[in-house]
């Protein structure tokens, strides 16, 4: 009896388990092939200039609010935050190097790539999935529409030309917060501080952070696509999917950040 | 129509299922559907919910690709074929989805020409004159072109998937549910529409419906899906006298007989 209650649970168990890898590996596939096909596709035409442009200004344009706030606010934190710590060894010289690179190379591409996998991520989900719910995608098959092409390219090129441009924009805000609490509110001297700024700024500190971008753009567009497209029926479908994208790309950003990271100055 | 063609001369079916089996994992839909059409023929596929009649649909679509069997057009063999053959392929075909499926992003018009546009086969400068017209054929005024699929009520909403349909001269026209979610009368228009636009066309209709007013109407000929089969194909005409089982419980409603109600 208890015998086979125990071998029951254990074969349960197993068969639990073994669903679930088989689960797994069946989706990190349908992903896999989903990202290539969405990077083949960019350089097959034909081409919709339309939805392009329309992306660029919804995914570039319209997050430049969010990406501008934060990044000001990180700037100023920044500053702050190393002005009270630095000064109890008497470092605070070094408070515009510590701005510059933290926010070119990590805080200003994270932070945006978090902020638009919120903003972007989830309207995407929620666009496609709505569209494959109420059958739109089947419709542009009959309508001799590729909805990859249609679809999918479009938000893909976007999130990965726009995001390094809201980066760079974004760059350029964050050290400019960390300005204005140095100059105004810590009375750093303008020039000194300036002079900090570019003495031990390099070239690739930016260009790290630009690849970042255009790495997190494609992941949010991507898992946002990814999702819309294989979200299930109803609105609780379309409520997961935008969910999952959301949640999926931020994990992707902060794992892919270390990887990136990794590649340009892990030797 | 179909009487036009006497049995003796051969002609080649519109569209021909033999044997298509369609399976989702455990779950066999579709078991050997044999089925065809012949070409100015309206078929009317009747059978209860999730018995396969949109999956029947989606396989000739090509948006399903079936396990066993083979579908024919116009006498080529369309089971299998994917890229520029498919596309060639599906320019003869007009659908009407369940739900309309019209693009929210899009304007009327533009949800109108959407399929012309996109084969080239009008510009971008006629293309609001193009929509009026097909407007015009479903009974809508020209003033509704440049709202948007959200702002339309649901009866003009499934007129405008209609036209969508209809345009760009489909030589079949597939109709999945297509009086479901509208009131008695608004269902009769739809039909009679439909009904005068394959007419107009002399297009070859195939609809899948679960309602038996609307499958009288615009069915020359009708066939019951059960179980991943087709048990019953007919004139419409004659369905009251089918002296089958399944359809005479399904036509007549009724909650006991030989059709399984679990599902
Ligand atoms: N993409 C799919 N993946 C898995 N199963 C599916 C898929 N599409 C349909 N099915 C299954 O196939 C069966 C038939 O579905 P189908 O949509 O063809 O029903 P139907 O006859 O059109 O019903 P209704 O009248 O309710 O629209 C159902 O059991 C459904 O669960
Ligand atoms: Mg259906």
């Amino acid at each position: 009896m208890i015998f086979s209650l125990v071998r029951n649970f254990i074969l349960e168990s197993c068969r639990t388990v073994g669903r679930s890898i088989l689960h797994f590996f069946e989706s990190v596939g349908r992903l896999s092939s989903f990202a290539v096909r969405s990077l083949y596709f960019i350089f097959v035409p034909p081409y919709y200039p339309r939805m392009i442009f329309r992306q660029f200004i919804d995914i570039g344009y319209y997050s430049l609010p969010v990406v501008g706030m934060t990044t000001l606010f990180t700037g100023m934190v920044l500053a702050l935050q190393s002005y009270s710590g630095f000064s109890r060894f008497e470092a605070e010289g070094a408070i515009a190097t510590v701005v510059v690179l933290s926010i070119t190379r990590e805080l200003a591409p994270v932070m945006a790539g978090l902020m638009v996998a919120g903003r972007i991520g989830a309207s995407i989900a929620a666009e496609i999935g709505t569209m494959r719910v109420t059958e739109q995608i089947d419709a542009l098959r009959t309508l001799a529409t590729n909805p990859f092409k249609y679809l999918v390219v479009p938000r893909i090129m976007a999130g990965l030309l726009m995001l390094p441009i809201l980066v760079l924009i974004g760059d350029i805000i964050g050290i400019f917060g960390g300005y204005l609490i140095a100059i105004y509110k810590l009375g750093f001297n303008q020039a000194g501080y300036l002079n900090q700024t570019w003495e031990y700024l390099e070239y690739m500190d930016v260009v790290s952070g630009l690849v970042k971008a255009a790495v997190f753009g494609f992941v949010v567009a991507l898992m946002g696509c990814y999702n819309g497209f294989y979200s299930d029926r109803g609105a609780q479908g379309v409520g997961r999917a935008t969910t999952n994208a959301v949640v999926s790309s931020s994990i992707l950003i902060l794992i892919l950040n270390y990887f990136v990271t990794q590649l340009f100055f892990g030797s | 129509m179909s009487a036009l063609f006497s049995k003796k001369t051969p002609v080649t079916p519109k569209i021909e299922m033999d044997n298509v089996h369609k399976a989702f994992g455990s779950n066999k839909v579709l078991q050997g559907v044999n089925v065809s059409v012949n070409p100015g023929e309206s078929l009317v596929i009747i059978g209860g919910s999730g018995t396969g009649k949109s999956v029947t649909l989606k396989c000739i679509l090509g948006m399903m690709e079936p396990e066993q069997g083979t579908i024919k057009v116009d006498g080529q063999d369309i089971t299998h074929i994917r890229g520029k053959e498919r596309d060639k392929v599906a320019e003869k075909f007009g659908m009407l989805f369940q739900g309309g499926a019209l693009f929210d992003s899009l304007p009327v018009w533009q949800n109108i020409c959407f399929g012309v546009l996109e084969r080239g086969l009008i510009t971008r400068k006629d293309a609001p004159d193009y929509a009026v017209e097909k407007l015009r054929s479903v009974g809508l005024k020209p003033d509704i072109a440049y709202l948007f699929p959200a702002e339309l009520s649901g009866g003009m909403q499934k007129r405008v998937a209609l036209a969508r349909a209809i345009a760009g001269d489909p030589e079949i026209i597939f109709f999945d549910e297509p009086t479901t979610g509208l009131d008695p009368i608004m269902a009769d228009v739809i039909n009679d529409l439909i009904v005068s636009c394959t007419k107009e066309l002399g297009a070859t209709g195939l609809t899948i419906t679960h309602d038996m007013a609307s499958a009288r109407k615009i069915g020359d000929k009708i066939a019951m899906l059960y179980q991943g089969k087709i048990v019953w194909v007919g004139d419409a005409k004659k369905i009251d006298k089918s002296g089958n089982d399944y359809v005479e419980q399904f036509i007549n409603g009724r909650a006991k007989g030989p059709i399984e109600t679990y599902v």
